[in-house]
């Protein structure tokens, strides 16, 4: 039994490369590949095709949870927090497919992920703000708080990372041990079970890291107009 | 007993309690969570959709804990730091 996709090797030619980044190059390809064929026939007037149907309800659905939970205009957010939804959901939904090992499974992936989240917070922040209202967020309200801020931002990435990877590895892991002693129904309830999880998994983790982004940014507004006396 | 042994029985015995400690208490933290989530729901229906989408994310938090222990149980079984002492 193999703990992680990382540890299973495939060569292709002189390149040793691991079953993670196989599989991740093929839910990027789907991905964008669905994309491409389905935005082919986009058109602004009904009757639209299915496949912009679908398209469209996704968008829709992503840019409606930005809005409720930062509260902010959610077409800056749309692109990251729904390559990660996308993203991550995909390579969750695939793990029934027999042989596929969901990437999301790795500690690598998953902690390039929460990276992604730990530098994006940042970034949105002093895109919205500039860096040194940004930076002086983290002296408020006392330079005291600089190390628990800075930890705190350093444990969520951890958590974050550690939460994707161990749900995901867990519910592969619950099958392959399922099918050693019960071979017949039980490894199918599971995985029915693990689709579940993944698609909640994904969920929460774009949620997260959508509610990361917001409080920094919002934290970094708060300070600049509580002089007006206004508390947005 | 040697030192192996020593270390394999430790190691099973601390990767067994971990989980069911850790999967307990994180249950019930949940069990508490869900409880109060559907009793606001119960008292304000319009909030559904507020109130639920919290109660996951504050789910995902309380299940850290426990997804912590299930990843010490498996570097305690499948990568166990001590074995190099003895091997």
């Amino acid at each position: 039994m193999t703990l992680s996709p990382d540890e299973i090797i495939y060569a292709i030619g002189p390149l040793q490369v691991s079953a993670t980044l196989v599989f991740t190059w093929l839910v990027m390809a789907l991905l964008v590949g669905a994309a491409l064929i389905a935005s082919r026939r986009f058109r602004p007037e009904p009757p639209i095709g299915r496949a912009q149907l679908v398209f469209e309800a996704l968008v829709t659905f992503v840019l409606g949870q930005i809005r409720d939970v930062t509260r902010h205009e959610p077409r800056p957010y749309l692109p990251f927090a729904g390559t990660l939804f996308l993203f991550i959901l995909t390579s969750n939904l695939l793990s029934v497919v027999p042989g596929f090992q969901p990437p999301t499974g790795s500690l690598s992936t998953a902690a390039a992920l929460a990276l992604a989240v730990f530098l994006a917070v940042p970034a949105f922040g002093i895109a919205k703000v500039g860096l040194r209202r940004y930076l002086r967020t983290y002296l408020e309200p006392t330079p005291l708080m600089l190390p628990f801020t800075v930890l705190g931002e350093i444990t969520r990435t951890l958590a974050l990372a550690v939460r994707l990877f161990g749900n995901v590895m867990s519910s592969s892991m619950l099958v392959a041990i399922l099918l050693l002693i019960a071979p017949l129904i039980f490894p199918v309830l599971m995985q029915a079970l693990g689709l579940l999880f993944g698609v909640l998994q994904a969920y929460i983790f774009t949620v997260l890291a959508l509610v990361y982004i917001a409080s920094g940014t919002s934290e970094a507004e708060k300070r600049t107009t509580r002089g007006t006396g206004e508390i947005s | 007993m040697t030192d192996m042994s020593i270390i394999a029985v430790a190691s099973v015995i601390g990767a067994a309690l971990t989980v069911a400690i850790g999967a307990g208490l994180a249950a019930l933290a949940e069990g508490r969570a869900v409880a109060q989530a559907l009793q606001s729901i119960a008292q304000q229906p319009d909030e559904t959709n507020s109130i639920s989408r919290t109660m996951f994310v504050g789910l995902a938090m309380i299940e850290t804990s426990g997804i912590y222990c299930f990843v010490i149980a498996l570097i305690l079984i499948f990568a166990n730091p001590f074995w190099s002492a003895v091997t």
